[in-house]
């Protein structure tokens, strides 16, 4: 098991190593304009200009201004010129707290609904609710974020103030807190839900054709007990892993369209704000915390995997 | 006796429809395998596509969708036609000091607080159908119809690259295996743990500032192909890994193993042998690529590291449209309508394209078939 | 179906009639490409401590029959007709909700591959816990457990107490269907089905797990249907055998019935396509020509007939599955011909089996 987890961290790290790679080429080799009076901003004088110059290294090879920008950003040394000279990394940490708050309670919604929604979805496959759940679930998949946003915004805080428009309440008063989040929760969750139930739908229905299911009807259990013992415990692997990767994504940073519409000013909040500003620093140092999250939830789900799936933790001690 | 027997059945607290995969799969066992060698030889049912296709029309719901994107796509190919001949105007032109005659009435463009004018419907002979769109007082309509041009093109362009480079990588990393695949699966990995998101707006925000200069290839910033290329990219690795997983299953099989061992060249087992069997499931990923595609494009759209102005699209008029919520959310949620339509009409296309062709669905299908047949005709 | 008492009396309490009785049983399903009739009219009785060999091709019905005996082919698709009677207790006509105290406790069922008949992600004591827990709850997790362990050891599994906290793919094959057996053994079901039990096997392991079947048969008078493909496997340990093709029995009889004087060709044909160790080497194994039929399509008259060298005029009715042989009113056949041509007919080369259509 020790072997397992440092091989699968070498892993990541080296993961990430690619990324912070790719990202650096996106953002200085790939644009056509001066790198240095992009980040220094609008209106920058010929002198910020030639510190940004020297800051990031831009008068070094490529392999040293890698470096230097990385020291950059993962110092916490980083600046943002366009965005009133904040430190980046400080504002990505500020913006933990409203991300979480957002994709927790997003993500209880849609693994509630989504499991459920597939669950009745699988066991009554073919039938009237299955058709039902799937026209929902395709409705859900195929809706733009900020439509649902914008109709909730105008209808349910403008034209009935049911809820607040907008803005983020800390959790020390968790029911303002809530209140504030609900509308949020609900918007990222619905994509998930019906993404969610459909995965289950189809990974439940290959599974209910496996030999084991039918010896555990052979057994005489009831079928309550083989759907949700032996269908959905098994058919749930798949929804883990994706749960991770997409948990991870909103985390780093994902939700940017549902925060910038709901105005909470977390991770999402901050890269749209940067996006405003073409401020490269910000959206590079964001992206590469995004795939952090993302390598970290996939490690966690590579264990919780060896968990739910007995035959991955000897394929790996073995290994 | 026994259509008495299945409704005690029903009683039972999760009934006996779930047992319908059960028997397909006890028809599997025995009678399904010959049922497929039937439809196999074609003597029966017809080859594997003949099924699919009839399948597909027996998919009401399915077609029904087929034919709404069909009739998007069209109303948008035939944008200038409205422009010119219907709405006199381009999906640019301002008219903001403008005046309507309706009803020998005169009502402003725009007012002097900003507001635009609603939906005129035909009043005005079908000018400002649907409005205007802000200060700007540009026709709403026409540009609803230009900027759908906009996002279907990215939408089903973006969904030929993603398929052309999956399916290259695919069948690259597939079929030789060794260095070939651990190259460009660790290529994919990366890619993979990228948000998708985030990995768009950095590719778009760099092209954004000042286009693409690639060798020959000059790309204004405010070109579509540049959206286009992204999202065909970001996409790829979504397509290829499944697409790789299903030519090392391919590649066991005796027929591939026969076509090695008569000499047949890599090109042709390539062509020849494996593209046609990945061939539903390329139709099925291409399709279901073209909703994504649409979505991802009014993110990246709305968040300005999509398509540029002057270019526009339902994302940008999204991105416009939002700043006047509160007054007139109307211009938010038009093209927001038109894209979740758009997107709900592919994707139930799609679904019912991969029950018809996903072969898994079989036994899926058998039970639906079969509640209808067993109802039909009461033994 | 009149009212039956919860717990059923012990087979021998019923009283006369045999343990199982099936009669006429038809199942069939509606498919895509139309309806399937896979099983067409299968009769058979079943007597404690017997062994019944179903014999056939894929496709012939015989999963299919073994199946529908515990109701695991209902489904809104099939439609299963006649008549499952054990101990005299109709079973066709129970609700999901009765036929499951039946599956397990009376008759309990193990299957073709022990790789994927266990559930991968919970241990095998855990698996054989559940099954007994499913009857009678008021039995603890740890004396449920403690019988699991004494199960394990019963089908030869030497370190139960360890083994039982395994998981499946920690066993090998023959082990896996060693625990198949102790699971399907744990509630003392008066009938085991054994569906092609020994098929995903190697071979010497094929051998210890039927003379396991044959063992718990003899000392438990389990009655036991074993469905296969092999006659290899019949021979073995069959008492009683059913030979099935295209849905229907073609021939029923006797071991010596079926091993020494078969009347059906079909028979002939798998005889004659089995390796015999005890008689000359053929230059090539022979095998029956053409493939299995098309359920959706059988042929009209005799199903057998696309593929019978011996076919003529009177194929084209169906033949009924009558005594043909004066001396023996058990053993039953389908097949128009005189048993006089038939005995003339299987000769070989010395041999029984089907001559190659010329």
């Amino acid at each position: 098991m020790l072997r397992f987890a440092v091989r699968r961290l070498l892993g990541a790290i080296a993961v990430l190593f690619a990324i912070s790679v790719l990202v650096f080429l996106i953002f200085n080799v790939v644009p056509a304009t001066n790198p240095a009076a992009r980040i220094a901003g609008k209106n920058a004088t010929p002198q910020l200009i030639k510190n940004v110059e020297k800051e990031w290294g831009f008068d070094k090879s490529l392999p040293e201004q890698y470096w230097t920008q990385m020291k950059l950003i993962f110092t916490g040394k980083a600046t943002s010129y366009s965005l009133a000279h904040i430190n980046i990394d400080k504002r990505i940490l500020e913006g933990i707290p409203q991300t979480a708050s957002l994709c927790i309670g997003a993500a209880i919604i849609w693994l509630a609904f989504g499991i459920f929604f597939g669950y009745i979805s699988a066991i009554r496959a073919g039938g009237f609710i299955d058709r039902f759940v799937t026209v929902i679930a395709l409705i859900g998949i195929s809706m733009p974020v900020f439509w649902l946003a914008s109709i909730f915004l105008y209808y349910l805080t403008y034209k009935i103030e049911l809820f607040p428009a907008s803005g983020y309440e800390p959790l020390s008063n968790p029911v303002e807190w809530a209140k504030h989040l609900i509308l949020p929760w609900v918007c990222l969750a619905v994509l998930f839900a019906g993404f969610y139930s459909r995965v289950l739908r189809s990974s439940m229905l290959d599974v209910m054709n496996e030999d084991y299911v039918r010896t555990a009807r052979a057994k005489g259990l009831s079928q309550r007990r083989v759907m949700l013992r032996h269908v959905l415990r098994n058919s749930l692997i798949p929804i883990v892993t994706l749960f991770g990767l997409d948990f991870g994504v909103l985390i780093g940073g994902g939700a940017i369209v549902t925060e910038s519409l709901f105005q909470i000013e977390g991770v999402g909040y901050f890269v749209a704000e940067a996006l405003n500003q073409q401020d490269f620093p910000s959206i590079m140092a964001v992206t590469i915390f995004g795939a952090f999250f993302i390598v970290l939830f996939n490690t966690i789900v590579d264990i919780a995997y060896a968990y739910l799936d007995p035959r991955i933790r000897l394929g790996t001690s073995a290994a | 006796m026994p259509p008495e027997s299945e409704k005690q059945g029903t009683e039972a607290p999760i009934p006996t429809g779930t047992g319908a995969l059960d028997a397909g799969l006890g028809i599997e066992s025995d009678g399904a395998r010959v049922v497929e060698a039937e439809a196999g030889d074609g003597r029966q049912a017809g080859g594997p596509w003949r099924i699919a296709g009839r399948r597909l029309r027996r998919n009401k719901v399915a077609l029904f969708s087929l034919a709404i994107f069909f009739l998007i796509v069209i109303c948008c190919l035939l944008a200038p036609v409205w422009a010119n001949h219907v709405a006199d105007t381009g999906p640019n032109t301002t008219h903001t000091l403008e005046k309507l005659h309706v009803n020998g009435e005169v009502r402003e463009v725009v007012e002097p607080s900003g507001k635009a004018i609603g939906p005129q419907w035909f009043e005005a002979g079908g000018k400002f159908f649907l409005g205007a769109d802000g200060h700007l007082g540009r026709d709403e309509m026409v540009r609803l119809l230009y900027g759908g041009r906009s996002s279907l093109f990215i939408g089903i362009v973006a969904a030929l690259i993603t398929t052309l480079l999956a399916v290259t990588l695919g069948l690259l990393s597939g079929y030789y295996g060794g260095l070939t695949d651990t190259f460009i699966s660790r290529i994919m990995d990366v890619i993979w743990s990228f948000p998708v998101v985030l990995l768009g707006i950095a590719l778009g925000i760099a092209l954004a500032v000042g286009g693409l200069k690639l060798g020959p290839i000059h790309l204004k910033s405010s070109s579509l192909w540049i959206p286009t290329l992204i999202i065909g990219v970001v996409y790829t690795p979504y397509m290829a890994r499944p697409l790789r997983g299903e030519i090392l299953a391919l590649r066991e099989k005796e027929f591939i193993e026969a076509a090695v061992a008569q000499g047949a060249s890599d090109r042709r087992i390539m062509f020849i042998e494996l593209l046609p069997n990945l061939l539903s499931t390329i139709i099925v990923f291409f399709t279901l690529n073209i909703a994504n595609n649409m979505l991802l494009e009014a993110t990246l759209s709305y968040l300005g590291a999509g398509v540029q102005p002057p270019s526009s699209s339902w994302g940008t008029m999204i991105s416009e449209g939002f700043d006047a919520l509160y007054s007139q959310p109307i211009l938010t949620i038009i093209p927001g309508t038109a894209i979740l339509l758009t997107v709900l009409s592919v994707n139930v296309f799609g679904d019912g394209l991969r029950d018809a062709l996903d072969p898994k669905s079989k036994v899926r299908f058998e039970a639906r078939a079969g509640t209808a047949a067993e109802m039909d005709n009461p033994v | 179906m009149s009212a039956t008492p919860e717990t059923a009396p012990a087979p021998s309490g019923a009283g006369a009639g045999p343990l199982l009785a099936v009669e006429n049983l038809r199942v069939g399903f509606a498919t895509e490409d139309g309806r399937v009739q896979a099983v067409d009219g299968v009769n058979f009785e079943l007597e404690p401590g017997e062994v019944l060999a179903i014999v056939g091709e894929s496709g012939s019905g015989k999963s299919v029959t073994a199946q529908t005996i515990i109701g695991l082919t209902r489904s809104p698709n099939s439609h299963i007709e006649g008549s499952v009677r054990l101990s005299g207790d109709e079973l066709t006509t129970k609700s999901e909700r009765e036929l499951q105290k039946v599956r397990g406790s009376k008759i309990a069922m193990i299957f073709q591959d022990p790789m994927t008949s266990l559930n991968p992600v919970y241990t095998v004591g855990k698996q054989i816990v559940e099954a007994i827990r499913a009857h009678d709850s008021s039995i603890g997790r740890s004396s449920a457990r403690e019988q699991a362990v004494e199960l394990l050891g019963a089908v030869g599994i030497p370190d139960a107490e360890r083994r039982v906290n395994d998981y499946p793919h920690e066993f090998s094959g023959g082990m896996r269907q060693r625990a198949m057996i102790a699971m399907g053994l744990a509630l003392e079901p008066s009938v085991l089905i054994a569906d092609e039990p020994t098929t995903a096997l190697d071979v010497t392991i094929q051998a210890q797990i039927l003379h396991l079947i044959q063992d718990l048969n003899r000392s438990r008078g389990l009655a036991t249907i074993l469905i296969t493909h092999d006659l290899g496997v019949v021979a073995e340990v069959a008492d009683r055998v059913l030979v099935m093709y295209g849905g229907k029995v073609v021939e029923q009889g006797t071991l010596d019935d079926i091993f020494y004087d078969p009347q059906h060709p079909y028979t002939w044909g798998l005889l004659g396509s089995l390796t015999r160790l005890d008689q000359p080497r053929p230059h090539r194994l022979p095998q029956i020509s053409g493939a299995p039929p098309s359920l959706l399509n059988l042929p009209k008259g005799c199903a057998f007939r696309p593929r019978c060298p011996h076919e003529f005029g009177k194929c084209k009715e169906v033949p009924g599955l009558d005594p043909r042989l004066p001396e023996d009113p058990n053993h039953r056949d389908r097949c128009w011909l005189e048993p006089e041509q038939k005995r003339k007919l299987r000769e070989i080369e010395g041999r029984i089996g089907l001559e190659e259509p010329t």
